[in-house]
């Protein structure tokens, strides 16, 4: 670790042989992975690769059995058995899920004010300002007082990262954020994502959207049953992958 | 003899008099227990999800145990056993609204239980990783989903309890089936004061079930 972290930028994640097992079944094999402050991961493979177990090991709500790992230098121990590393991690670690995961109880805006007011200790007028700017900047200001369950999906999935951000996290998690949604609203929420990638935003993405993936990632990683197969800029890994089974997945996946 | 047995409206109006003053004992009784229960229910229900062993297997002795003894054993037992114990007598009120607690936490615990487990797993996990503690995940996202949820099995609780206060005449407090019993021994009209008896009940629970509804339609319009 150095001690000066801006002349050495340290990785803001750090997997070092990192396992996973749901009993017999060995989930995440040996994972080595450096993430950079700033960079824009996408993690593909095929469904039960172990691609979103990956990413739910950052944020601790999957635990893992061995390995290290260190999100901007917290260290989380094997078996979650690490509390306090675990909060500090989340309250800078925001994630965006499949299904949303809204809070049907409460409107948009309080979906987004709840935590920067009940973690951050904002006030609520302060944390309400922020809301109604990042509800804005995803383009759903005008529905800031409807409740969840008024939205269409990709309206939800767009409040959803407006809520992750009003915790102003030091890397975003994208756990598949458009498999639940209806075609045309896929392109709002990867526009939106895009945006985010633009102004700078380390983005960890599990996703099965190739062309998203090709044109914002630095870097793609393929998993193939818990292990990282094969990694390398888009251009490298979608037109040249070296691994057989990464061909044979692109092979599936680009053929639709 | 010809015996024509009438239905005797003069007489069923005649009782009502003496049978309101139940209302307050049976209202008193099944309010107090239920108010006591909830806490009870609440209390229960979050052990029996508790991660640790041993406090669900408290929750669920304490389940068992009340779900599965007749209510009117479990008062008769508050009203005539405990005193042995205890020494002193128990007002009989007192043995009633600890019994409907402990009879209806019982239940409530179980409601309780289901309605935190009904909340989607997602819903944990974003509150999780937005910072919230699991003390503040609970409280703010999902409790306030859980208790709406909880609402209609809660109401038929409710309902139940209140019916199984008339079981409590045999304790001798004064609630409406009590109050029937009294008059009829004087009047001997003993269909049209029980007829009144269930018109009376009916009011209480036909009354509950429209505030339930009401309080589940105000829980909808937001959403």
């Amino acid at each position: 670790m150095t001690a000066n972290p801006s002349s050495h930028p340290a990785p803001i994640v750090r997997m070092e042989k990192l396992n996973k097992h749901f009993g017999a079944l060995h989930v995440l094999n040996n994972i080595d992975l450096e993430i950079t402050s700033g960079e824009v991961v996408v993690v593909i493979g095929a469904s039960g690769s172990g691609k979103s177990t990956l990413i739910r090991c950052i944020n601790g709500l999957e635990e893992f059995q061995a390995g290290t790992l260190e999100v901007d230098n917290n260290t989380l121990k094997p078996y979650g058995k690490s509390s306090k590393a675990l909060q500090t991690i989340r309250t800078e670690v925001g994630m965006v899920f499949q299904q949303f995961n809204l809070f049907p109880h409460l409107s948009v805006i309080d979906n987004v004010t709840l935590a920067p007011i009940k973690v951050r200790g904002q006030r609520r007028d302060q944390a309400t300002q922020t809301a109604k700017r990042l509800l804005d900047r995803v383009g759903i200001a005008d529905q800031a007082n409807k409740y969840p369950s008024q939205l269409s999906g990709g309206q939800q999935q767009r409040v959803a990262l407006a809520r992750a951000l009003a915790m102003e996290p030091r890397l975003m998690l994208f756990d598949e954020p458009t498999s639940a949604l209806d075609p045309e609203m896929i392109g709002e929420v990867l526009d939106a994502m895009r945006e985010l990638a633009r102004e700078g935003m380390t983005m960890v993405i599990v996703t099965h959207e190739m062309g998203f993936a090709r044109e914002v990632a630095d870097r793609v990683i393929f998993i193939h049953k818990g292990e990282i197969t094969e990694e390398g800029p888009p251009e490298q890994l979608f037109d040249t992958p070296q691994h057989e089974r990464t061909q044979s997945f692109l092979a599936r996946v680009l053929k639709h | 003899m010809d015996v024509t047995f009438e239905f005797d409206w003069s007489a069923a109006f005649a009782s009502i008099p003496h049978l309101l003053p139940g209302i307050p004992w049976t209202l008193a009784i099944s309010f107090g227990g239920l108010a006591i229960g909830f806490f009870i229910g609440i209390f229960f229900g979050l052990l029996r999800i508790s991660p640790v062993a041993w406090m669900r297997w408290v929750a669920t002795i304490y389940i068992e145990v009340f779900r599965g003894t007749p209510i009117l054993v479990q008062v008769l037992f508050i009203f005539y056993g405990l005193p042995q114990l205890l020494g002193g007598p128990i007002n009989a009120l007192v043995a009633g609204i600890a019994a409907i607690a402990v009879n209806s936490g019982a239940y409530i615990s179980e409601i309780v239980r289901g309605g935190v487990q009904s909340i989607e797993r997602g819903q944990r996990e974003a509150s999780l990783s937005l910072g919230l503690s699991r003390a503040q995940s609970f409280r703010y996202v999902i409790w306030p989903q859980a208790l709406r949820r909880m609402v209609p099995p809660l109401g038929n609780q409710a309902i139940i309890s209140i019916k199984d206060t008339s079981l409590f005449s045999v304790i001798g407090v004064g609630e409406l089936v009590r109050q029937g019993q009294i008059y009829i021994a004087t009047t001997f009209t003993a269909l049209e004061v029980y007829f009144m008896v269930a018109l009376l009940y009916l009011a209480i629970t036909w009354t509950l079930s429209v505030v339930l509804r009401l309080v589940e339609r105000s829980n909808l319009a937001g959403q």
